[in-house]
């Protein structure tokens, strides 16, 4: 048990040592801020976001002609407050983007750490899988499972997980290979832990770094698909206030030149794929050496 | 390099393999696929033709069988809403997808490679940062987006594109640019990383002990080495391209495959899904094929590293 004592120090000496340095901080403010929005969503806007007024169509934001304080940033093609949906929008982007990710992360690390540290059949059999995943591009991959299992909120949310569970599932294994060649295995071995044990108590806490620095990386990611899905209609469906689906609807003002409801949910897409980039890249940087190539 | 090829080879077609059972058990395994395999609005007796026709009712493996050699004859199945072969259909649409992507691809190589190398050269100074900050907003904004926004100020604001269709070099710009825009940025970072790879190796200080001129040595000795993983890279990503590209077709309607993935979505022609899926899939295990014997002939190290 020693060693994973130790292994769990280290972490926690590399997690307090993140606060020391070169903190991005405007990245962390915008993502603390969008998660802000959406959990008091609600409290913050007047409007219900999925209702509109149909005699308040395509208002344009208030300081343009036209434009008038009681919709900030104007309203959609159904009168619905732009500015409320967008603060509501944070919500469903945040919501998919974590528990896809999360979802991801836990079926990706366990195959990892299977994989890696077992070896032999079970090693050719999830890594010749995951060759193949990854071979799939991502985007086609998720609209092909997306038309089979039709829109929902849940469904983009297991279709992204089953799609990006691979690149955990590669670079875990990677850094497991290194692992169980590592003094503190050996050692448990010896001390007759079972296979199980050394998996969960031994590699586990040394890979958990790895996968949030991945975690991170692969949310912006995640968002941009979840977007791209909801464009096409196959994502979260419609009435949700979801980026990608305002986005879908902008498309249909755009050419009367109703600037507002195409420019804003990009922005927003673009502020927090962007601020998870940042935040990814530098806990890469602090937290994981290794992955410094990626 | 026979032994290498024929590994490599061994590879590729067990992906074929894998990725037609997963195809295959994706459509099984998340409900009824009598329900996807049949039009939209058939009747019980339609559905019961089906089942028959497609053995539903018999085992797995059987079925497997039966998908599995009809793909092999190339037969895709039959599009509901077209009313024709799939394979037909995508044969159709595909030369105007590669146009799309090779155009996407030169002006993303246009972009990224004389950007990468300045940034190497000037590594860390304001234009190195400049291109960090380009890299980052490529890699960060939505292909689809970038395609909206253009339409705005080009089309509408402007005036000066068309903002759909095909069939003129004006209607290629604004969606090469919309999906060339993120590879430009992935191939300035590879440029600029392996460009700085090769200007630390050993033969560049070399010639510059010889009194090159700087100019010469990152021309003549620095770029050509510096842009094989860049032109291989490319390589792949001009199938990616095809690919990622369903969006922007969809943006700016044209039509190429992604758009045909598109319309197969939204008329629920199920057929046509599955079939760009497999195909798409399967060109990308075969470039990726190519381009790594490509490679193994170009560098012999990589011939018996793995």
């Amino acid at each position: 048990m020693n060693g994973s004592r130790a292994a769990t120090l280290t972490t926690g000496w590399r997690f307090a040592a993140l606060r020391i340095g070169d903190f991005p901080l405007i990245p962390t403010a915008i993502l603390v801020g969008l998660a802000l929005l959406a959990i008091f969503a609600n409290v913050i806007t007047p409007y219900d976001p999925e209702v509109g007024t149909l005699g308040d169509r395509f208002r344009p934001p208030f300081w343009q002609a036209g434009g008038s304080e009681a919709h900030l940033l104007g309203t959609d093609h159904l009168g619905r407050d732009v500015l409320a949906r967008l603060i509501f929008g944070a919500r469903v982007s945040i919501v998919v983007g974590f528990t896809a990710v999360i979802f991801a992360g836990v079926v990706g690390t366990a195959l990892g750490i299977l994989s890696g540290y077992l070896g032999g059949w079970v090693d050719q059999v999830i890594m010749r899988i995951t060759d193949t995943w990854l071979a799939l591009p991502a985007l086609t991959f998720a609209i092909f499972l997306a038309a089979i299992v039709g829109p929902s909120q849940w469904n983009v949310v297991m279709i992204l997980g089953a799609v990006y569970w691979t690149r955990y599932a590669r670079v875990i294994r990677g850094e497991v290979l290194s692992l169980r060649e590592r003094d503190f295995v050996r050692l448990a071995i010896v001390a007759g832990c079972s296979k199980r044990t050394i998996m969960k108590n031994h590699i586990l806490p040394n890979v958990l770094n790895s996968a949030v620095v991945l975690g991170t990386l692969m949310l912006g990611v995640v968002v941009v698909t979840e977007a791209a899905l909801s464009f096409l209609g196959i994502g979260v469906p419609p009435p949700k206030p979801a980026w990608g689906l305002m986005l879908a609807d902008g498309k249909k003002g755009l050419m009367a030149g109703y600037w507002w409801l195409t420019v804003l949910p990009g922005c927003c897409i673009m502020l927090m794929v962007l601020s998870a980039n940042l935040l990814g890249d530098w806990l890469r940087v602090k937290l994981d050496p290794q992955l410094r190539q990626l | 390099m026979k032994k290498f090829v024929v590994r490599r080879l061994g590879y590729s077609l067990l992906s074929l393999f894998l990725l037609s059972l997963i195809i295959f058990f994706f459509v099984r395994v998340t409900g009824d696929p009598t329900v996807l395999l049949v039009e939209p609005g058939a009747s019980k007796a339609d559905l019961d033709a089906i089942r028959e026709q497609f053995g539903l009712d018999r085992p797995l493996v059987v079925q497997y069988w039966h998908f599995i050699s009809s793909l092999l004859r190339g037969d895709f199945g039959q599009s509901f809403y077209y009313r024709m072969p799939v394979l037909d259909l995508y044969l159709s649409r595909l030369p105007n997808s590669l146009l799309l992507a090779v155009a996407a691809m030169t002006l993303s190589l246009l972009i990224g490679i004389p950007t990468g190398i300045i940034a190497a050269v000037r590594v860390n100074r304001w234009w190195d940062s400049a291109g960090k900050i380009f890299s980052l907003l490529g890699l960060s904004l939505p292909s689809f987006w970038v395609g909206l926004v253009m339409i705005l100020f080009f089309s509408v604001y402007l005036g000066w594109l068309p903002s759909s269709g095909s069939g003129t070099v004006l209607h290629i710009i604004m969606p090469a640019f919309a999906l060339g825009w993120y590879f430009a940025a992935a191939h300035m970072r590879l440029t600029r990383s392996s460009m700085l790879e090769v200007l630390g190796s050993e033969y560049v200080k070399l010639a510059r002990l010889k009194g090159l001129p700087e100019a010469l040595v990152i021309t003549k000795h620095a770029f050509k080495n510096a842009l094989i993983p860049v032109l291989t890279l490319a390589g792949i990503n001009l199938v990616i391209m095809v690919n990622v590209a369903v969006v922007v077709e969809m943006v700016f309607a044209w039509p190429g495959v992604g758009r045909l993935l598109y319309e197969g979505i939204a008329f629920r022609d199920f057929p046509v899904v599955q079939a760009i899926v497999l195909l798409n899939g399967a060109m990308i295990v075969i470039v990726s094929l190519l381009v790594d014997i490509l490679y193994a002939v170009i560098d012999p190290r990589i011939r018996y590293g793995r």
